[in-house]
């Protein structure tokens, strides 16, 4: 089983919603994560047959189907917002796509309802409405709508957005598990790093309508290639310094470190840093020292935000462990690794600036 | 302190409560009695809201006063007809229930009562489906939708009395163009000054072809609140579209056709001005509703007695039954 994007554009309006992308997925469960408008929805639209392409074409096992209605395609889609038929019981939702489809066999109904229910843990509730579902028992309805029916290719907007976290990672478990040998094409999209690098899937990095990158997600996220890959895997959000390529080394706000990679004698260059790299106290030697002023700490329990004010008026957020208290205003020391900076070029590539310090990253 | 605590207490009605804590207080229980200290202090604070939370009612007063201008006043003066026979504003004479009786008895009101009856029932049957068909063939978006809007909310925006005068013309067999068509194009005699029928079915139609737009667009108002993924999963399962209709659109549509059955009962129960002006309720009685009758008893022939009774009777059957309606809609399926 195999879903194949050949050229597939999408413009609304004169704006491009999606620009020539050129995907393969596999049988399987391949990610798709993106920012807020990269896309993500547009392409499952125009993958599920919800909505016809610019341009380009869509082949399911080689056939082109990109003017095949959706009625008559094999899809099953599982939306953001928790998607039920209102007047019906849990069993008749997660019946009704079995009795629209004349080749389900009849008498198969009822025993497939209750094995997907009990798959997705609602074998309890299949006499309820959705309104007196709680929202993860809605959204496990609706899941289980969609896997009721065999279908080639099965989509997943962002099925989790709108639960809350502890939901959230007892769903995406199950999810894992339910899609880990998956015979169709399963695409999952999902604006959160942390449960794309869980589901340890081939993952597709969307942005402003264009394939970014595609591969493993923690791959990506230990080695970026790019500014757009490290800003969409960051959550909290990548920290960005100015930096400059100065004999073999790399000066940023005061700082240096060494860069043997770095070709070019002053050139401009866009360091990263993750907010969990930066500490307050020193961990070892040759580190980045950035003198700096507390601006905002903020607590959430578990960790704290640091928001600080460097020379220049440059922010940088330390993502530090535990409930630390911190006045506004007073200074502090930011400490970088130097093997946790991720150099780009200023087109945002990447640049095996710190390659000497690569070993430490996986020692 | 712990002295205020135990008097909060008191006073709130809890005599036995305030005799423990002071109790424990003279037993010197220091600890207990700092422990009940909050929960007196708790009281004290809760009482100090309660009186500035009085003040608030000075607001509502504007309103008090201009209800009891505008309704209550005069609903009790129709109470006050409604008990006495008035000759003159000087004589009058206390007769109890006498114009209840009367009124309940009479004929020509009982017969009033279920012509309205029957009339509110059509327009129920015909301008709810009518109003949901309508507004589910209306285009969801694009251009088409503002003039959709505009084409079905015209009859709404014509008076009342206008659309009363432009059917009694429209109806006329002679000079009318619909009254015309039925007569010599369909060939059926039509002539709903002298036929109590078709006096009946032009009533009837002017209402539904006024207010159906009202249902139409509540229940529109209501499919566009529907997001648009629901649609587009009904569409994935291969639903049909009266499958989609039955099972995504209608279930949505419970509130806003409460609104629109209660709206349509109690003004189509109440319905006076378009018949009035097309058939002045005739011919004979045929289209003669309560509204009709009650304002010839009232205005006409001046018995505010009668009048005030059938007034207070009518104005109780619109709330029972739209209390009945609206009881009936908020349960069932849930």
């Amino acid at each position: 089983m195999t879903l194949i994007l050949d050229g597939v554009g999408v413009r609304q309006r004169g704006e491009i919603w999606l620009d020539d992308i050129n995907l393969e997925f596999p049988a399987g469960m391949t990610v798709l994560i993106g920012p807020l408008a990269a896309g993500k929805t547009t392409l499952m639209r125009v993958a599920a047959g919800l909505l016809p392409p610019t341009s380009g074409r869509v082949l399911v096992n080689g056939k082109d189907v990109t003017s095949i209605s959706v009625r008559r395609r094999s899809v099953a889609f599982v939306y953001q917002q928790f998607i039920n038929y209102p007047s019906l019981s849990v069993y008749e939702n997660i019946a009704s796509p079995l009795r629209l489809d004349p080749s389900f066999p009849r008498g198969e109904i009822d025993r497939r309802v209750r094995e997907v229910a009990g798959l997705m843990g609602i074998g309890e509730l299949l006499g309820r409405r959705p309104a007196e579902l709680s929202g993860g028992q809605q959204q496990r309805t609706a899941i289980a709508r969609a896997l009721a029916r065999p279908a080639d290719v099965l989509l997943l907007d962002e099925p989790l957005a709108n639960l809350d976290y502890k939901l959230r990672e007892q769903l995406r478990a199950d999810l894992k598990d339910r899609f880990a040998d998956s015979p169709g094409v399963v695409l999952y999209s999902t604006a959160d790093p942390a449960e794309a690098l869980a589901f340890a899937a081939p993952a597709v990095v969307l942005g402003q309508g264009r394939v970014q990158h595609t591969g493993d997600v923690a791959d990506m996220y230990d080695r970026p290639p790019t500014l757009a890959v490290a800003a969409t895997l960051s959550d909290p959000p990548l920290n960005l310094l100015p930096g400059v390529v100065r004999d073999g080394r790399i000066e940023c706000l005061g700082a240096s470190f060494p860069a043997p990679g770095a070709q070019g004698s002053g050139r401009h260059v866009v360091l990263g840093v993750r907010p969990h790299q930066v500490t307050i106290e020193r961990t070892g030697p040759g580190g980045l020292e950035f003198p700096a002023e507390i601006r905002l700490a903020e607590v959430t329990g578990s960790t704290t935000f640091l928001h600080l004010l460097l020379p220049g008026r440059r922010h940088l957020v330390a993502q530090l462990p535990g409930t630390q208290l911190f006045t506004p205003g007073e200074p502090a020391t930011a400490y970088v690794d130097p093997a946790h900076v991720f150099v780009f070029d200023e087109a945002g590539g990447s640049l095996p600036a710190a390659s000497a310090a690569e070993v430490d990253l996986h020692g | 302190m712990t002295g205020k605590g135990a008097e909060e207490l008191a006073p709130a009605g809890a005599t036995v409560a305030g005799g423990q804590v002071a109790g424990e207080i003279l037993t010197g229980d220091v600890l207990a009695g700092a422990a009940r200290e909050a929960p007196g202090e708790q009281d004290a604070s809760r009482a100090d809201s309660r009186t500035k939370n009085n003040r608030a009612w000075f607001l509502v007063l504007p309103v008090v006063v201009s209800v009891a201008f505008t309704a209550v006043i005069p609903l009790m003066t129709v109470v006050n007809f409604s008990v006495q026979d008035i000759f003159s504003p000087t004589d009058r004479i206390f007769v109890g229930l006498d114009w209840f009786r009367s009124v309940t008895r009479d004929p020509e009101i009982r017969a009033a009562l279920l012509r309205t009856l029957l009339f509110s029932a059509q327009v129920l049957l015909l301008e709810i489906p009518l109003g949901v068909a309508l507004a589910v063939s209306m285009p969801r978006r694009g251009a088409g939708v503002s003039v959709a809007l505009v084409l079905v909310a015209l009859p709404l925006l014509i008076p009342w009395n206008v659309v009363g005068t432009i059917w009694q013309i429209f109806a006329r067999g002679d000079i009318g163009l619909g009254g015309w068509t039925i007569n010599n194009v369909l060939g059926v005699n039509f002539n709903y000054t002298l036929d109590s029928t078709d006096a009946w079915i032009t009533v009837l139609l002017m209402d539904v072809w006024h207010w159906t737009p009202l249902v139409a667009l509540l229940a529109y108002a209501g499919l566009r609140s529907i997001p648009e993924p629901y649609f587009q999963a009904a569409q994935i399962d291969g639903a049909s579209a009266w499958a989609t209709f039955r099972h995504i659109q209608l279930p949505r549509l419970r509130g806003v056709l409460t609104i629109a059955i209660l709206l349509r009962f109690m003004d189509s129960f109440m319905i006076y001005t378009e018949p009035f002006v097309v058939t002045g309720g005739g011919p004979g009685n045929a289209t003669s509703f309560l509204s009709i009758l009650l304002s010839k008893i009232a205005v006409g022939q001046f018995d505010l007695g009668p009048a005030g009774a059938f007034s207070l009777l009518y104005f109780l059957i619109v709330q029972i039954v739209s209390y009945v309606f609206f009881t009936v809609l908020t349960r069932t399926g849930r």
